[in-house]
């Protein structure tokens, strides 16, 4: 009898994971379950606003719990690996970092770049295994006329994780498997009832896994505490397109560009954040209209569908995680920036998210706006 | 699959003897050692039995040995049962979790702690020990040999440095007993730890030995077990095992066991070191428990290795595992100054005595090859062979 392959399957303890090491068991892979185990949800706990105890939630006991107990049902090895370090300096730091320049980063891509599809992988290489399945919902495909490994968006939508996953590189793609992508969440839960999991019902998660409650604003006051630092004093003014000043601001981290409401300023119209200058401490405020763009710069970019972006090209770009994409077209202006024009301006453009280019469901690339 | 087991320092197997002497205490002999009837009788000289069985292996007298539900225990009734607020406490940075947090707690609660360094070996200085004494310093708490690296401290010159002061001095000899000689008397003791299930007992079960004359002031609140030091009801099938755990482990000494473990240890580390390049022993050039060897493999992340020997059939481990069952970087080889990196490429093989020949030659098929694959794919190794090419 031939060697089944070997898959490490990375477990987070909830429902789609839990559900990709069943089905690839019962395929009759070697699955190997790893849960990495990226932050100590105990290590903000009681400080100045923050909660007590955190349960429930990734990289907690309980997560840890629920993934070995998966593991034990289905009968595979099952191992946490430790990359808090690599977690903190790669992700929470940036995600800090870049609050207090004033742009609003997105983790969750941070740590699919470094973490997810990098560190693990390599454990997972190490250790026998030739790829990593996750409970993403995403399609990864080889295309045999361009020969490059496709990301592609899953056929449920509305759980479509294609926006977080842009920074993936051909080599990491050729060694992910994608199991959920062909699947709905209903489905899925079906799935884990079948196999006998009890977590078929567990909720899923939404928030950010190291921020308890959401609450970025608490978290970055008490990590810094932490770090025998304060906050930043990033208070200054509200200052209109034309420069006008008309009210003070707490703190460029608290503001984020299309937001209306904590402005704390009474006018007659109402009044949006159009920009955020993180180096004069400005935040630029505006009526509603002011707040589209036609063009945006995307940065630090990654290609998937295309090896080089030759000349412009017709796409769709996504520019945060609830957006339908855009008609744009995307044209190459440096070594590692991309150019976006819409055919209509878009709402809220927004530095620090991610701009994600797709031709129909397949994804070009992205990069970080500017 | 074949499934060798060299993680001996974590825990070991009850062994068959040991099982054999524990069996008649869960049924036929099952009364309480506190009652008068002959039910009680019966347990009550079993756990006395054990007791001197104990008190043998430690060298002192039966009375001085306290019962506990383990290491841990024994470790925090020494430490708690001792410190009070305002005293000054000496212990040192590579101690077990079991005295290293109860130290920290110490602190919380008013109690000054030293924390004294080790050098490069993993030796504390006995010097640093002399220094760190004050007037109000009324224990110093140094382990016996290292969970970790089976480093060996002077404990002799610690106790001898107590007794000039007239400073109590406990030590976490979890992992001395059965691998070495133990005797209270020449360590110059006061207090000192032990475990059954590191060394063939079951787990839940541990002594604490407590000179004659101690002021020791007890954790728990109840009847008045074991001299009023440790209420509760005796768990009499753990206290059995670990009599005859200690009685075998007596008798071990005299049949040589421990020098054909250090035997089967040194083919180990000595066939590792051939045939692995980067790779070294932590505690070279320090005496050593001989069941233990700790070994840094350059260029690899030990954890990844744990793993991929695990899938293979062979248990070993690094560091200490937090409660998630990660593993965190050991404060024991940070303690000695290991780079990070070679902390983290660490691992440790211990032996116990139901390993065999054949279990050191299983483990020497698998860690060059899995050293090699995990090397092969390691961004540090191949930036390393892209310099030195």
């Amino acid at each position: 009898m031939p060697t089944s392959r070997t898959i490490a399957v990375a477990m987070s303890g909830g429902v789609d994971s839990s559900t990709v090491a069943a089905m690839l068991r019962a395929d009759g892979y070697n699955v190997v379950g790893l849960t990495m185990q990226l932050w100590n949800q105990r290590r903000l706990a009681g400080r100045e606003g923050m909660p007590e105890a955190v349960t429930g939630r990734c990289c907690s006991l309980d997560d840890v719990y629920d993934a070995r107990r998966v593991a034990e049902t289905i009968g595979i090895p099952y191992y946490v690996v430790n990359h808090e370090d690599r977690f903190e300096r790669d992700v929470v730091r940036p995600f800090v970092q870049e609050y207090l320049s004033g742009r609003t980063p997105i983790p969750c891509s941070l740590c699919n770049n470094h973490l997810k599809f990098d560190q693990l992988l390599i454990v997972a290489q190490q250790i026998g295994a030739e790829a990593v399945a996750t409970g993403h919902y995403a399609r990864v495909d080889f295309d045999e006329p361009s020969g490059r490994w496709l990301l592609t968006r899953p056929t449920d939508r509305s759980k479509d994780q294609t926006y977080f996953l842009f920074g993936l590189t051909q080599e990491q793609l050729s060694c992910t498997l994608f199991p959920l992508g062909g699947m709905t969440k209903p489905e899925v839960r079906e799935l884990a009832r079948k196999h006998g999991l009890a977590l078929a019902e567990k909720p899923d998660s939404q928030e950010i896994c190291f921020v308890p409650g959401g609450d970025y604003k608490r978290f970055l006051d008490a990590y810094l505490a932490e770090q025998g630092d304060s906050l930043p004093d990033t208070s200054g003014e509200l200052v209109t397109s034309d420069g006008r000043v008309i009210g003070e601001h707490t703190g460029i981290h608290n503001f984020t560009v299309g937001q209306r409401k904590g402005l704390g300023v009474a006018t007659g119209s109402p009044l949006y954040v159009l920009q955020i200058k993180g180096d004069q401490r400005q935040v630029v405020v505006g009526e509603q209209e002011n707040l589209y763009s036609q063009t945006l710069i995307a940065r630090r970019t990654n290609l998937i569908s295309i090896e080089e972006l030759l000349e412009p090209k017709r796409v769709a770009v996504k520019i945060r995680h609830r957006h339908e994409p855009a008609p744009a077209v995307i044209e190459k202006r440096d070594a590692d920036e991309i150019l976006v024009t819409f055919d209509e301006p878009q709402r809220a453009v927004t530095p620090g998210q991610a701009a994600v280019f797709y031709d129909g469901d397949v994804v070009v690339g992205g990069g970080w706006i500017a | 699959m074949r499934r060798v087991y060299l993680d001996n320092n974590a825990t070991t197997p009850v062994l068959p003897d040991v099982l054999d002497a524990m069996r008649p205490y869960f049924g036929e002999h099952f009364g309480n050692a506190s009652s008068i009837h002959h039910h009680g009788q019966e347990t009550r000289s079993a756990v006395e039995r054990a007791r001197e069985s104990v008190a043998t292996l430690l060298g002192c007298r039966p009375a001085e040995v306290v019962f506990t539900s383990g290491g841990t225990e024994a470790d925090n009734l020494a430490i708690f049962g001792l410190a009070r607020s305002g005293d000054h406490v000496i212990t040192s940075t590579i101690e077990h979790h079991a005295v290293l947090n109860s130290c920290k707690q110490l602190q919380e609660r008013g109690v000054e702690v030293t924390f004294v360094p080790v050098d490069g070996r993993g030796i504390v200085n006995p010097d640093d020990v002399r220094r760190a004494l004050r007037s109000n310093t009324k224990l110093v708490t140094i382990m016996y040999a290292n969970n970790e690296t089976g480093v060996i401290q002077p404990v002799e010159e610690f106790g001898k440095i107590c007794a000039e002061a007239d400073v109590y001095f406990h030590t976490d000899a979890v992992q001395a007993a059965s691998k070495i000689p133990i005797d209270v008397k020449t360590i110059g003791c006061d207090l000192l730890s032990i475990s059954g299930h590191k060394f063939h007992a079951p787990q839940g079960i541990g002594a604490l030995y407590v000179r004659k004359g101690t002021k020791l002031e007890a954790l728990f609140y109840g009847g008045s077990h074991e001299r009023s030091r440790r209420a509760g009801t005796e768990n009499v099938p753990g206290i059995v095992g670990l009599g005859k755990a200690a009685e075998l482990a007596t008798k071990g000494f005299a049949a040589g066991d421990d020098r054909a473990t250090a035997a089967l240890r040194d083919k180990l580390q000595t066939a590792i070191l051939d045939k692995i390049e980067w790779a070294g022993v932590n505690g070279q050039g320090a005496a050593r428990v001989p069941n233990t060897t700790n070994i840094y493999f350059d260029y690899i992340e030990g954890e990844a290795l744990v793993i991929a020997l695990d899938l293979k059939g062979l248990s070993v481990s690094t560091g200490a595992a937090c409660s998630s069952g990660a593993i965190e970087p050991s404060h024991v080889l940070t303690a000695m100054g290991l780079r990070p990196d070679r902390a983290r490429a660490s691992i440790r093989f211990s032996l116990g005595k139901q390993n065999t020949a054949e279990d050191v030659d299983f483990a020497l098929q698998l860690v060059p090859s899995a050293v090699e694959r995990l090397r092969e794919l390691s961004p540090l190794y191949n930036k390393k062979t892209a310099v030195s090419s």
